[in-house]
């Protein structure tokens, strides 16, 4: 395992540390469900010590082989998936998976995603008691699964329903994940706030399509999928700005950041931390790039404590 | 598996449509085995997004010098073709499993259907230097799209083709023409319609095969699993395998046919 590297920010003093609903990260930039697999798979091409947060791929109670190909269609500056939440089940991800992690200095977010409310529950009480955990983020806006997923969080009584289910069978910190495919984000964000959450994930894909005019059939075998990459970053700022201000908790924003100017609209906008995704596929080493383009940013500016610009573009 | 920019030392167009491409990228020469791919940045801007698998055509580490042999199928690949000597592209890889490559075995079977002989062609780079000789069975639609003869055959390899036309060889399939004599340690590659046949002939006389598949692709680096392929799950029926980590190259029968 190899120590921490001293970055430029130790040095010059500057402070990153931000503090996600209890969930100490040394820097704001985490990396995106779903698209940083279980960490491992770019532990060739970054040092993941140097992460603020990992949040790793969605985790079931069960096994899940996930949705029939195609999964993937490339969209203008942007992605669509229809992945299905393949993944081996919480016992194979405890006992395989997350060890693997453990050695890192770097906290280990695992994202839950349940087909009933009480799946929620069952894989919170699982989390709870196992080693090496450091907060659960809620998935309820999965768009790539039949049962659950999304519906949870288009349904603000639902979204806060899954939010109470979960803090009551953890002590860790709870963020919950929230779609951008309702009709106001705001009112799911108050529910699920007022049911305890402690911090809130923004946001997870656009549900969109496409068709293929050759075969008249569309693309992806699921049919629709959850659209992200810059495509989707507009609306995804949009979204944080707006629960900023009425909702007083800490907020990981993320949608199509590829830079460090991405993230810091997230930050300017309200979010106290940044999740990189759909940018890993493009350059495996965007979290690190993103890291060290705020630290020039604040150097330039001479900003001391990243804190100073959380939803800064408000004041 | 390394990040690096790449220059290109050559752009040929083959055939209309049709591009190979040489680069200078040292490390990832030494390093590459042949099945690999490497995971193009085509463009530089945010469209087209993604990057694009392509696989490995030719080595020569001598020089640190990686050959691509593509066709043009959508905006990255034309992008890739645009590109002129001196122009760099930035590389992920080489990525994914390779071919086994057995020492000390005299005969080798090779299939490849059309541009399914770009990552082959490395493959009898490799043969030749272990001095295995490979009976090379190339399919094409017409004579034209059967690459590369004279190189393959300098290498000290022999070629049976086939032409959906008969302009070439023998008038039909290539797996048609494979079927009629078959044997050897058989490595394919090409269209998935071709792959299930010659997979049904490998198991049909019980030879052995590595089949390289080709899907849509995300990340390479195994963490999306957006590029799988349904594979045997010894015991549990079928499971979702990851094209770019634990492929691109699969023993043939391990490969579950829609």
């Amino acid at each position: 395992m190899t120590a921490p590297k001293r970055v430029a920010a130790e040095k010059s003093g500057m402070n990153l540390a931000v503090d996600i609903g209890g969930i100490l990260m040394k820097n704001p930039v985490a990396t995106a469900s779903g698209t940083f697999g279980y960490g491992s798979e770019y532990a060739p091409y970054i040092d993941l010590n140097r992460l603020g947060a990992i949040v790793v791929k969605g985790i079931t109670l069960q096994p899940r082989a996930g949705n029939t190909t195609p999964r993937l269609v490339e969209t203008p500056a942007g992605i669509l998936n229809s992945i299905g939440l393949q993944n081996p089940g919480v016992e194979v991800f405890i006992d395989d998976l997350l060890p693997r992690l453990v050695g890192y200095d770097l906290p280990v977010i695992v994202n839950i995603a349940g087909e009933t409310v009480q799946d929620y529950g069952r894989l919170a009480a699982r989390l709870d008691r196992a080693r090496g955990v450091a907060g659960i983020e809620v998935n309820i806006s999965c768009p790539n699964v039949k049962k659950g997923g999304m519906q949870f969080g288009s349904d603000p009584e639902m979204a806060g329903e899954v939010t109470g289910i979960v803090k009551a069978n953890t002590g860790k910190p709870v963020i919950v994940k929230l779609s951008p495919n309702v009709t106001s984000i705001v009112a799911v964000a108050e529910k699920v706030a007022a049911a305890g959450a402690d911090a809130l994930s923004m946001i997870n894909t656009l549900l969109g399509m496409a068709i293929d005019v050759k075969t008249r059939r569309p693309v992806l075998g699921n049919v629709v999928g959850g659209l992200s990459g810059p495509a989707v970053k507009p609306v995804a700022v949009r979204t944080v700005w707006q629960v900023y201000c009425e909702v007083k908790l800490p907020i990981i924003g993320m949608g199509g950041i590829m830079t460090a100017e991405d993230a810091l609209e997230f930050i300017l906008a309200g979010a106290a931390a940044v999740a990189v995704g759909t940018a890993n596929f493009v350059n495996p080493r965007a979290t690190m790039d993103v890291l060290e383009g705020i630290e020039k940013y604040m150097a330039a500016y001479g900003i001391q404590n990243i804190n100073e610009l959380v939803g800064a573009a408000h004041r | 598996m390394l990040i690096t920019d790449a220059e290109i030392i050559q752009q040929e167009e083959i055939l209309p449509g049709y591009y190979r491409v040489t680069l200078s990228a040292f490390l990832a020469a030494i390093a590459a085995k042949p099945g690999q791919f490497l995971h193009v940045r085509c463009g530089s801007t945010l469209d087209p997004l993604l990057r694009r698998p392509l696989s490995i055509h030719a080595v020569n580490r001598e020089r640190g010098e990686i050959s691509l042999f593509y066709r043009i199928v959508g905006r990255g690949t034309a992008l890739l073709a645009g590109k002129r000597k001196g122009e760099k592209v930035n590389l992920l890889g080489p990525l994914g499993s390779g071919f086994t490559v057995p020492e000390g075995v005299s005969a080798a079977v090779v299939v490849a259907g059309g541009i399914g002989i770009a990552p082959l062609y490395f493959l009898l780079q490799e043969l030749s230097a272990l001095k295995t000789c490979a009976d090379v069975f190339l399919g094409a639609p017409t004579s034209k799209q059967l690459f590369f003869t004279r190189e393959i055959e300098a290498l000290g390899h022999r070629i049976f083709s086939a032409t959906d036309d008969g302009s070439s060889g023998y008038h039909g399939t290539v797996v048609d023409l494979f079927e009629q004599k078959p044997a050897g340690c058989v490595y394919g590659c090409g269209p998935a319609g071709m792959l299930k046949r010659l997979s049904q002939v490998i198991k049909q006389n019980e030879l052995c095969g590595e089949l390289s598949l080709e899907e849509r692709m995300g990340c390479g680096v195994g963490a999306c699993l957006s590029c799988v392929c349904k594979t045997v799950n010894e015991g549990y029926g079928t499971r979702y395998s990851r094209v770019c980590v634990d492929g691109p190259v699969f023993p043939a029968g391990e490969v579950v046919w829609e």
